[in-house]
């Protein structure tokens, strides 16, 4: 539920993003020169170490607060790791550890990739798919420990990189761990694993891209207005107002989907099954409408939408990477679909109905 | 420009939880003494008036009205709580569930004081079953093009003309209906339409079944000749029906009923899948999970809305378009997921007959109570498209 203080919060990173990171100008910049200043300006606002606690170096926001922040980001379309800083410190701060100032991002990001912590406490392990790794200085990892999992921070310099980049030309790295040193680790409390960092990040995700779609429904509807065809502004024909009104439908649900798994993790005293249902739900729901949305927005916007020189892209394609990350839409309704399998036919309701 | 849809995430009170439990409870009893079979298709689609007064007995028609009208003056989410375990339940609410829904909340705003004290009060009891008539055979999603009239005379008006796919008709106590007073005008093609409660029972009257295509007697075509109506079952302006139409949109359009008609194929797909699906299985399950919580907590955040008093007539126009249709494929969906099972596992479920009666009900599903094309336009007005 949208509070005081998620408003103040959200107003003050859309200042900065506005100011810092304008769509329609960052389209247009050259070069990464704008990245900087950006980076500067959340982190002297406190944005970027939002989830944690001041004791740890952080500014303490309550995870509400940090999600309003991430939904803004996405309504900007935002191409600097600020997500992953926040969840790296959010990470870091579940084993007790301290964050640094600097660019952050978090391992692993797919279900399936493990890191290993040794006796000693060095990592080994591959993680595909890791978000603004090679701009970033460190990483926080959730490793595989001997008893309990391990949170570990590495410096990036530490481990191997392989070159790649997202849909929407971000940088997404292999990260290989070949018994890298961490600089600070700490095994986590009992019942933390990788479904937690999962469903979190997943969250993050669907509530970027709720944000994203609310900018793509406003882009979209301001130039149906204004785009002129057959004599009338497009928006006028019945067949586009359906089209609009669908990608309200789809902006709507991930709104809804997303806001709920939100609001459940940060009101939860543990990743419980109710937060499981929402996070999952949300991201599955909230991919669904990223497909469908940017394919409504791209066809409301004909080819000027196709071209590079448009910002259009930048939501879009970036909407459509983040379904891979932390789990796919496909992952999570495999996890979902088998748990309500199993609690039965007789537990299905109680489940949907528990909030 | 910046477009505000607004689905605040709602957590359901304490109060509700309890309720709910008492919900339960209540429909557990029912299902042991036999009024219903959860797992019967159509039972949910049935007229009951036995069990429509024990549910008023239980304080849960009127909810949210006035106590001097014999409502309980509790929340919108309380409401919708009793609702979405009816519907889950596949409860046969078809009785009262009209009346509670919208036609309670028209009288409570523009019913004379005598005429709410005793109707209202006899809503809440269960004891009344209610119709409404828009569609003519010439008119449907175009509401304003009715031509069932209503000439003044002496003490009331007289009305002659057609409604039809009227569900209820042959089974309600009353009706509210448009009927047209006046022409409509060169500036206002809306305008000249005038709301009135017609009491079913009144001479002039005749109610002729219209059997649909899955052999349910679900609507009728109901003919006016010289019917009588008193002044003081005028509803609102005269003339001006068409001011009072969209503020209950709200409410008629984004409960638990518009996503959960066809639930019971979803329940009994995960009887049939077992414990431990295929991967086909468990990720094809999984997705119509999503979606369904996805709405419910759409629904749930309209209610909390509607309970602060605000009118979400697109986010609740938006709720029925998805959630119409999602119900609407939800029988398709299952049907392939279901494809590969042993046909003696989904007997057993039972999912063929669901799935054969599902499939029947859901091409209306997208159709009554506003068209999916007519919910499109609506939600594309409040887009400022139109």
């Amino acid at each position: 539920m949208a509070g005081e203080s998620q408003h103040l919060v959200a107003d003050a990173a859309a200042r900065i993003f506005a100011d810092l990171a304008e769509p329609s100008a960052i389209n247009r910049a050259e070069n990464g020169g704008w990245k900087e200043p950006l980076w500067r300006a959340l982190g002297d606002a406190g944005l970027t170490l939002a989830w944690v606690p001041e004791a740890l170096g952080g500014s303490g926001a309550s995870l509400a607060d940090g999600f309003a922040v991430l939904g803004v980001a996405g309504r900007f379309a935002l191409a600097v790791p600020l997500a992953e800083t926040l969840a790296a410190g959010w990470l870091l701060a579940c084993a007790g550890l301290e964050a640094p100032l600097t660019p952050m991002t978090l391992a692993p990001v797919r279900p399936r990739d493990r890191v290993a912590a040794d006796a000693d406490g060095k990592l080994s392990g591959r993680a595909g798919g890791v978000p603004f790794a090679q701009d970033c200085r460190h990483i926080a990892v959730l490793a595989d420990g001997g008893e309990r999992p391990v949170i570990a921070l590495v410096e990036i310099k530490d481990c191997r990189l392989s070159e790649g980049r997202n849909l929407a030309g971000d940088a997404m790295n292999v990260v290989t761990f070949d018994r890298a040193k961490p600089l600070r680790s700490a095994p986590v409390p009992g019942g933390f694993g990788r479904s937690h960092l999962l469903l979190m990040g997943s969250t993050i995700r669907s509530v970027a891209t709720a944000g994203a779609l609310e900018a793509i429904l406003a882009l979209s509807l301001a130039y149906a207005r204004q785009r002129v065809a057959f004599e009338r502004p497009i928006g006028k024909f019945q067949a586009v107002q359906q089209n609009l009104a669908r990608l309200a439908g789809e902006v709507a649900a991930a709104l809804a989907a997303a806001g709920s798994a939100a609001d459940a993790i940060a009101q939860a005293a543990a990743f419980d099954e109710a937060v499981f249902l929402e996070a999952a739900s949300a991201k599955i729901r909230v991919a669904e409408a990223a497909a469908e949305g940017a394919a409504i927005a791209h066809q409301v916007f004909g080819a000027i939408g196709f071209t590079r020189e448009h910002m259009l892209h930048r939501f879009t394609l970036r909407m459509l990477s983040w379904r891979d990350d932390f789990g796919s839409e496909s992952y999570w309704a495999a996890e979902l679909g088998r748990h309500v399998a199993r609690r039965g036919a007789d537990e299905f309701w109680p489940l949907v109905a528990a909030r | 420009m910046t477009v505000n849809l607004n689905f605040d995430p709602i957590r359901l009170p304490p109060e509700c939880q309890a309720l709910r439990a008492e919900a339960r409870a209540f429909l557990a009893e029912e299902i042991a003494t036999g009024t219903f079979d959860p797992h019967r298709p159509g039972d949910g689609d049935s007229h009951d008036r036995a069990f429509s007064r024990r549910v008023g007995a239980r304080g849960w028609i009127g909810m949210t009205w006035p106590r001097p009208y014999g409502g309980h003056e509790r929340s919108h989410l309380e409401r919708y709580v009793v609702t979405e375990e009816f519907r889950a339940a596949n409860a046969p609410d078809h009785f009262h569930f009209v009346a509670d829904r919208q036609s309670g909340p028209i009288l409570l705003k523009y019913a004379p004081e005598h005429v709410k004290k005793d109707i209202l009060p006899r809503i809440c009891r269960g004891e009344l079953c209610f119709a409404i008539g828009m569609s003519e055979p010439g008119s449907g999603s175009d509401l304003f093009a009715a031509k069932a009239k209503a000439s003044k005379v002496d003490g009331g008006w007289r009305i002659n003309g057609s409604k039809i796919w009227t569900t209820s008709a042959h089974v309600a106590d009353y009706m509210l209906a448009l009927f047209r007073t006046s022409p409509p005008s060169k500036e206002n093609r809306r305008h000249g339409l005038t709301q009135f409660l017609v009491d079913m029972k009144s001479p002039g009257i005749a109610v002729n079944p219209i059997y649909q295509m899955t052999g349910q007697r679900g609507f009728n075509e109901v003919v006016f000749v010289d019917a009588f109506v008193p002044d003081d079952y005028v509803m609102g302006e005269i003339d001006g029906a068409w001011k009072q139409a969209t503020s209950e949109l709200a409410y008629e359009r984004s409960g638990p009923e518009r996503f959960l008609e066809t639930f019971y194929v979803l329940v009994g797909l995960i009887r049939a899948l077992g414990p431990q699906p295929d991967l086909r299985g468990a990720e094809g399950l999984g997705r119509l999970v999503a979606q369904l919580h996805t709405l419910r907590r759409m629904s749930v955040s309209v209610a909390g809305m509607l309970q602060a008093g605000k009118e979400p007539v697109v986010e609740g126009s938006i709720v029925k378009d998805l959630g119409t249709l999602w119900e609407q494929k939800l029988p398709g969906r299952v049907r392939e997921l279901a494809a590969f099972l042993e046909p003696e596992i989904i007997n057993r479920a039972p999912l063929a007959d669901q799935l054969a009666f599902a499939t029947m009900i859901a091409p209306k599903l997208t159709i009554q109570g506003g068209t999916t094309e007519i919910l499109r336009g609506i939600i594309a007005r409040g887009l400022g498209l139109r």
